[in-house]
């Protein structure tokens, strides 16, 4: 192949010096066509990535303006209610990012939503992979790479959260204190280590600052790069489907599809975070005030993402709080605030580990489920969501309070009781639908789609005609594998002697029986073949009186109605 | 049900459908309209083409907002400012990302292709071969013959986080004395004043049912010593001041006539307690709902903490003003490990 246009002359003069020199070439014969399966729902991390994008640029310009410094200043800048009003320079230098930077209020604004969106997109991007289990082997590994990115993105949040020194965010930092202090034993001195001395001291913004621009970004940026390169090398997993199985991928080359679209999304998700900046307000911290100890408002919230622990904090009863040989511990607040957010973070983090120990399945998975077909899975997720969404409302439950004109303390009751049983109702109630979504999947397989034609036989007998899956619904239907409880050796060998380990066997069957003890099998070859059978008896019926289902007068079909 | 297996590869599953149903393998290709007519595909072009074109006009429109609504000095302004930097700035982003994707859909190829995957595991002569050089290395090393080196490697990297651990730790606590909890400014004498004109506050003109925000008198910047940090004394002396029907209150010990004085800072968490209720002399915390009792000693009668509020025993001098008569008796503000210590 020969070139002639200046273009692509210049193209391959380039191309030719980076490859004499990196062996670049390599690389774009093996990755240029990679192919990448396709889904919305393989979306969602994109929008978590492309967040984290916006909040480099626009964090980027900020620290162009931003002061992270606690001396007092007194305001003379051009918004008026605040003339001579004593405030730390952080805050003056955030109302000067909004008044008199042009474009520095719709560069916080970004910033903001994006942080709300990167959260957003990384827990429901982190429930898509829990339901479709696409955590198994051998993602076990980005499983956890990503829940750390989730407790990275909550450690950016509040830090950023913090800086501009408002009264609300330095409530926020008030709370942190007393969550700290409750701390047994050293509570006292991390406050300290915190702070750098008593509350608030002098030296927590430009710490938090540090933290936020420098350590927690680049941690993220790291691990959003393993994350990454752990989806390059494993391949993307794929949806269930005909032509696709855990030996191959089926999807869009790299170039130029999912340069295209994944490129063209990133600008789709860049335009809709300017688009809420440009027309939502987000936090008008002139309304507000800077810091003082003293006053606080009403109906406060924090971040989305950060109301679990405040609707936490609020539920639990003070009467927790303990006085044991003269030391305070104060369950009131290590509870909701360190106990309620490890067990979540514990049971998601350990979740990957605790199924594979329950199927003793070492094989690799690349195919996803679909969660009806992994019930106890999906019921557990849900169950974890619902005690989130509790913890949320919670969290609201002051403005609740005020725009449903309720009690906060029946509210606060209410919720302390269903943080408990919603969670287990949920649970079972999601079970039983994935249960009976899969009783449907085999009842299609067996029977069909119901036509809504009622055909009346020759010997008066009235029937429904039921039209065949197609091959590729039926495959999708009935390729799936119905997990058993494992197995486990018996107590006693065959001289009678109990043998070791039998104990830890014992726990892991009944672990294995929570999941799969309650399953639905998948349409054997035996009835499937008895129900083609049945079928093809129907449809000789049919033809034998010459009446198919198209050629059924319309009038006969709406009048006549039998069940069958 | 049968799990067959990928060629060669038993951790590969194929499929675990019933024997006699078989994979149909891939979906048919559905044309799209403009694979099959040419005006649709020509059209498709134009609308890729109109909306790289609006990319362009949303930046020019930033670049011209950037010059004609500065920010000023209103809400109002800077609202305008942003509306027009913003939806410029949208348009230049949304333009380029609809223009790219609507591309790739309409035009670009859009037929399923299908590669192998391979496990992941390593084959066992790549894995002998890994072994092997390790092996090697290590016994080019000389560390598996010479104890000596490992226990000093050992000792070195155990002991190198304490010289920047000890100085970082050492440091940022500054001089780590928290017994600094215990006290605030106030002391007997100070007088109470207003939170934050600093006005004295005569005991006559506290009216009933009416609150006050309180600080000692002496927090400003002018009168603290130069050990005292203004925001540190603060968020630790602020103070709610109420006055009840002296018949109400179920103790009068540190009281004036119905006029009683709590520390405002949450025994939760921290959180000034602000909001009073007048009719049933309820103070409530806005953060987390804990609600005190003032008529009876702000013990907690609902939400999530423990202790009642400290109070500041009061009187008044001789001219009439509002003084403490001492610090408070316990530490105020959230629990912590050593407080009744």
């Amino acid at each position: 192949m020969t070139t002639t246009t200046p273009l692509a002359k210049a193209a391959a003069g380039t191309a030719d010096y980076l490859d004499q020199r990196t062996n670049i070439g390599v690389l774009v014969k093996n990755f240029a066509r990679k192919l990448f399966p396709d889904h919305w729902s393989f979306l969602l991390g994109e929008i978590a990535l492309f967040s984290f994008v916006v909040l480099l640029g626009s964090g980027v310009f900020l620290t162009m303006f931003f002061v992270p410094s606690m001396t007092e200043v007194h305001y003379d800048g051009p918004w008026a209610p605040m003339h001579g009003v004593q405030m730390s320079e952080a805050f003056a230098s955030t109302l000067r990012l909004s008044f008199e930077v042009r474009g520095g209020l719709l560069m916080r604004q970004i910033h903001h939503w994006a942080a709300l969106l990167f959260m957003a997109s990384i827990v429901t991007h982190m429930m898509r992979v829990f339901f479709t289990g696409a955590f198994r082997k051998p993602r076990e590994i980005n499983w956890i790479v990503g829940f750390i990115l989730l407790i990275l993105g909550l450690a950016a949040g509040f830090t950023g959260y913090s800086l501009p020194d408002d009264v609300l965010s330095g409530n926020g930092l008030r709370i942190t204190d007393g969550v700290v202090k409750s701390i047994p034993i050293i509570g006292s001195y991390l406050s300290y280590f915190v702070f750098g001395g008593e509350f608030p001291g002098t030296d927590i913004i430009p710490r938090l600052f540090t933290l936020h621009i420098l350590v927690v970004p680049g941690l993220i940026l790291a691990l959003i790069g393993l994350h990454l390169f752990l989806v390059v090398l494993h391949k993307h997993t794929q949806y269930p489907g005909s032509g696709r199985t855990d030996g191959n991928v089926v999807g869009f080359p790299l170039f130029p599809v999912y340069t295209a679209k994944a490129g063209g999304f990133a600008f789709i998700v860049f335009g809709v975070i300017t688009l809420m900046a440009a027309t939502m307000q987000i936090n008008p911290v002139w309304n507000y005030g800077p810091y003082d100890p003293s006053p606080v408002s009403a109906g406060a919230q924090p971040d989305w993402y950060m109301l679990f622990l405040e609707g936490s904090l609020r539920l639990m009863p003070g009467q927790t709080e303990f006085v044991i040989g003269g030391y305070t511990l104060s369950l009131n607040v290590l509870i909701p605030a360190m106990v309620v957010p490890g067990l979540l973070f514990t049971v998601l983090g350990a979740w990957p580990f605790v199924e594979a120990y329950a199927t003793g399945d070492k094989r690799e998975h690349h195919v996803l489920d679909r969660p009806r077909n992994a019930p106890v899975r999906t019921a557990s997720g849900v169950a974890i969501l619902t005690a989130f969404f509790i913890l949320v409302l919670a969290g609201s439950n002051d403005l609740l309070a005020t725009h449903f004109h309720l009690s906060i303390n029946d509210i606060t009751w209410t919720f302390r009781v269903l943080l408990f049983v919603a969670p287990v109702v949920a649970f079972w109630v999601t079970k039983r639908i994935c249960l009976g979504l899969q009783r449907r999947d085999r009842d299609l397989v067996l029977h069909g789609h119901e036509s809504a034609t009622i055909v009346r036989l020759e010997h008066g007998e009235y029937i429904e005609i039921h039209k065949p899956l197609d091959e590729h619904e039926l495959w999708l239907r009935v390729n799936y594998e119905a997990r058993r409880p494992v197995e486990i050796e018996p107590a006693e060998d065959s001289r009678g002697v109990r043998r070791k380990g039998y104990r830890a066997d014992r726990i892991r069957r009944r672990i294995s029986q929570f999941f799969y003890e309650d399953r639905i099998e998948p349409v054997s070859a035996e009835e499937l073949a008895a129900s083609r059978a049945h079928a093809a008896e129907h449809h000789a019926h049919l033809d034998g009186t010459g009446k198919h289902d198209a050629a059924l007068p319309a009038g006969e079909q709406e009048t006549v109605a039998s069940e069958h | 049900m049968s799990t067959n297996e990928h060629a060669g590869h038993p951790e590969l599953v194929v499929h675990h459908a019933p024997e006699g149903v078989s994979d149909p393998g891939h979906p048919p290709h559905q044309p799209r309209i403009g694979d099959t007519d040419p005006r649709a595909a020509k059209r498709s072009e134009r609308i890729v083409a109109a909306l790289f074109g609006l990319s362009a006009i949303g930046s020019i429109l930033v670049v011209v907002a950037f010059f004609v609504f500065p920010p000023g000095e209103s809400v109002a302004s800077i609202q305008r400012s942003n509306m027009f930097l913003g939806l410029g700035l949208a348009f230049a982003f949304a333009g380029i990302g609809f223009a790219a994707v609507h591309w790739a859909k309409s035009i670009m190829n859009d037929r399923e292709q299908s590669e192998d995957r391979h496990p992941q595991r390593s084959s066992d002569e790549d894995r002998a071969g890994a072994v092997a050089e390790l092996k090697a290395g290590a016994e080019d090393s000389g560390i598996a013959r010479r104890s000596a080196l490992k226990g000093g490697l050992i000792t070195a990297l155990a002991l190198l986080p304490l010289p920047v651990a000890i100085p970082l730790i050492g440091n940022v606590g500054a001089d780590w004395k928290v017994s600094k909890f215990r006290h605030t400014m106030w002391k007997a004498g100070t007088k109470l004043v207003t939170d934050p004109a600093g006005r004295p506050i005569r005991a006559a003109d506290v009216t009933i049912g009416s609150v006050v925000h309180v600080i000692p008198e002496g927090l400003n910047h002018e009168d603290l010593s130069a050990d005292q940090h203004f925001m540190d004394e603060k968020a630790k002396a602020v103070v709610l001041l109420v006055r009840l029907d002296e018949r109400d209150l179920k103790h009068t010990e540190g009281t004036y006539h119905g006029i009683v004085a709590y520390s405002k800072i949450c025994t939760h968490v921290g959180c000034p307690v602000a909001l009073y209720e007048q009719q049933t002399h309820h103070l409530l915390c806005p953060c987390h709902q804990s609600t005190f009792d003032v008529a009876d000693g702000a013990k907690v009668v609902f939400g999530p903490a423990k202790r009642a509020l400290p109070q500041l025993p009061i009187t008044v001098d001789d001219e009439g003003y509002l003084i403490a008569t001492a610090d408070f008796s316990e530490p105020i503000g959230p629990s912590f490990w050593e407080r009744v210590k």
